[in-house]
């Protein structure tokens, strides 16, 4: 009876191949059989031993070898009475195996799922990970100016049984259902509320603009003349952004990595001209009409990126506040001390600053 | 698809190829336009240099057409047909009762919901992103977070997005203001291991940031913008936002980081 199940394919194996079960990783059983992979998770699943057991293989060939000795026992049992503690338990969990095996099997799926959790963000599972985003097994960002960023799965708790999984689009930093009912059912915390993030910071190279840039360059002009008042703006920005490396861009001051992200990488789908406008004939609804722009916010992103170095802008503040009675209204004055201050301080920064994220990150 | 149709016209069946169109698969996003304004030949201003066999597709698509035409050019007529309901529909959907009927639809949500998990599923409404035929397909724009989105379907995924045209949901909500939704001001945070990253936290201050200029400039031209979350748990902090952002956006912009950094 177990031969047949044992031979081919792993649980493990035929688990991922599962309907529904596209985005997971097959976790290694080295990753499994390490005891410290595991703390902790003896007390959220029930039935642990036998759920570990089933996802590790390793029960089928135990019940093989066992089946004999256990008739045998049985016998020894019945003349015994209750007195032999083993092979009492042994018999339990023969019975077992008829009523409670969807029960083991949830618990193996529940724990296969943690463990999972945990594993996607070790490194060889991160990298099993980088293989199937690469070959787009989780899809890709519905939101159009998103460009089919391709997109990963995340949960939004640790905790299983609260949500299920979503995912993370990193070009536009927001997240989505998945469009495929089959993964609605599939728990978030299995994914983890780490891994999107960490993703991208182990992989900081990975491109993330647009993909479709074929397509798109052969709309943006045409778009652009059909809609004559942004023709600067969509023009400018989209050469600026849509063009992968920003060595070439218009803004010679834009650093590469800001906040330990690469710039180039980060938020590719936000920003002036990524942004959906409603319009009535061409015109723009105004912000003060009633059914106006509100969400503008969303998807919003500083032109200049420096806007964002809070590190340079809390420093030219401080200095500026320690300098004193200068007026607060001054922005021309307060723009040169930041831009004056900012310089110099990212000069220092970069070589040996001990808090430099960028550095660890790499 | 096409036999479906001649066995119609062949049976003498009336007024029909409209009722076909609409129940048909992967055309769930298209409202019926009334006999009246197909009829009325001012609203086809300007469709007979756009569609191929103009006269043909029309008396097809008000179920008047008779002529004994082989297969191939009924074939070509029939896509004509498809094309010209679909340039008159962009036009319908902007009257008084076409934004009725696109109404009824939306609220029954036949357009989908919204894939934003802040959106909470909102229904979504189709749009165009150009008023031209064959630049670029249908979206579906999401009144809550503003913004659009692709057809999950590849079944309406092909559908141009001229037949909805730019215009719709802006007008739309012109005409019926008691169907916008409450903006929301919920985000996703990303974390690691709980602490919240770096990048994308000093991004979402800055947009918070952008939020309350544009809420403070709105204000002066005595106009409230309200999120959902305002009336509940962040009366308070507003409060104090716009105590100190009025002054000027400096201090705003200190105020906003350094609430943050306290927490």
């Amino acid at each position: 009876m177990s031969s047949s199940e044992g031979a081919p394919e792993s649980w493990i194996s035929s688990f991922c191949s599962l309907m529904g079960h596209e985005f997971f990783a097959e976790v290694s059983e080295d990753f499994i059989e390490d005891d410290f992979n595991l703390t902790g998770l003896q007390s959220q699943v029930p039935m642990y031993k036998e759920a570990l057991e089933m996802i590790l293989d390793v029960e089928p060939e135990e019940d093989e070898d066992e089946e004999e000795e256990e008739e045998e026992e049985e016998d020894e049992d019945e003349l015994l009475g209750d007195e032999k503690p083993p092979g009492y338990r042994r018999e339990r969990r023969h019975a077992r195996v008829a009523s409670d095996l969807s029960v083991i099997e949830s618990s193996a799926e529940l724990l296969y799922g943690l463990i999972h959790q945990r594993y996607i963000t070790s490194r060889p599972g991160i990298q099993q990970m980088l293989e199937k985003y690469e070959m787009q097994h989780f899809g890709v960002c519905p939101r159009v100016y998103c460009n089919g960023c391709k997109v990963l799965p995340v949960g939004r708790s640790d905790t299983p049984g609260q949500e299920t999984v979503k995912l993370f689009c990193p070009s536009c930093q927001d997240l989505y259902t998945p469009p495929n009912s089959r993964f609605h059912s599939v728990d978030g915390a299995f994914f983890g509320t780490t891994f999107g993030c960490l993703f991208f910071m182990t992989f900081p190279d990975l491109d993330v603009g647009p993909r479709f840039d074929a397509s798109l360059n052969t709309l943006s002009p045409t778009r652009s003349a059909s809609i004559p008042s942004t023709v600067t703006t969509t023009t400018t920005t989209s050469a600026g952004t849509s063009h992968q490396p920003t060595s070439d861009t218009p803004r010679p001051v834009w650093p590469t990595e800001m906040n330990g992200v690469r710039t180039a990488n980060f938020a590719p789908g936000l920003g002036e001209g990524k942004m959906y406008e409603s319009r009535i004939y061409g015109f723009r609804v105004s912000e003060r009409s009633r059914s106006g722009p509100r969400m503008k916010w969303l998807r919003m992103k500083p032109t200049d990126i420096n806007q964002l170095d809070e590190m340079a802008y809390f420093k030219a503040l401080q200095h500026y506040d320690n300098d004193g009675d200068a007026q607060m209204g001054g922005d021309s004055t307060q723009n040169a001390i930041a831009n004056r201050k900012k310089a110099p301080m990212r000069r220092r920064r970069y070589p040996t600053d001990p808090m430099n994220i960028n550095g660890a990150a790499a | 698809m096409m036999e479906d149709f001649n066995s119609e016209t062949d049976s003498d069946y009336t007024s029909y190829w409209r009722d076909w169109f609409i129940s048909s698969r992967g055309n769930e996003y298209f409202c019926e336009i009334d006999e009246e304004y197909l009829t009325d030949r001012f609203n086809l201003t300007g469709l007979n240099t756009e569609v191929p066999y103009y006269q043909y597709a029309l008396d097809l698509v008000t179920d008047v057409f008779d002529l004994d035409a082989d297969d191939d050019l009924r074939e070509q007529i029939e896509k004509s047909a498809r094309h010209l309901y679909g340039l008159v529909h962009a036009r319908y959907i902007l009257t008084t009762r076409g934004l009725t009927k696109m109404a009824e639809k939306y609220k029954k949500g036949d357009f989908g919901k919204c894939p934003r998990v802040m959106c909470d599923g909102h229904p979504l409404l189709p749009t165009g992103q150009h008023d031209i035929a064959n630049m670029s397909t249908v979206r579906l724009f999401c009144s809550k977070c503003e913004d659009i989105y692709n057809p999950k379907s590849s079944r309406h995924a092909s559908i141009d997005g001229a037949y909805f045209g730019a215009s719709f949901t802006s007008m739309l909500f012109q005409v019926f203001p008691h169907l916008l939704p409450e903006k929301s001001t919920r985000r996703y945070e990303p974390r690691i291991y709980g602490f919240r990253v770096h990048a994308s936290a000093a991004l979402a201050r800055w947009q918070g940031r952008f939020r309350e200029e544009t809420r403070t400039r709105l204000q002066e031209a005595d106009v409230q913008v309200k999120y959902i979350e305002d009336d509940e748990d962040e009366e308070l902090e507003d409060e104090e936002d716009e105590a100190q952002t009025v002054d000027s956006r400096e201090a705003g912009r200190g105020d906003a980081a350094s609430m943050d950094l306290g927490r």
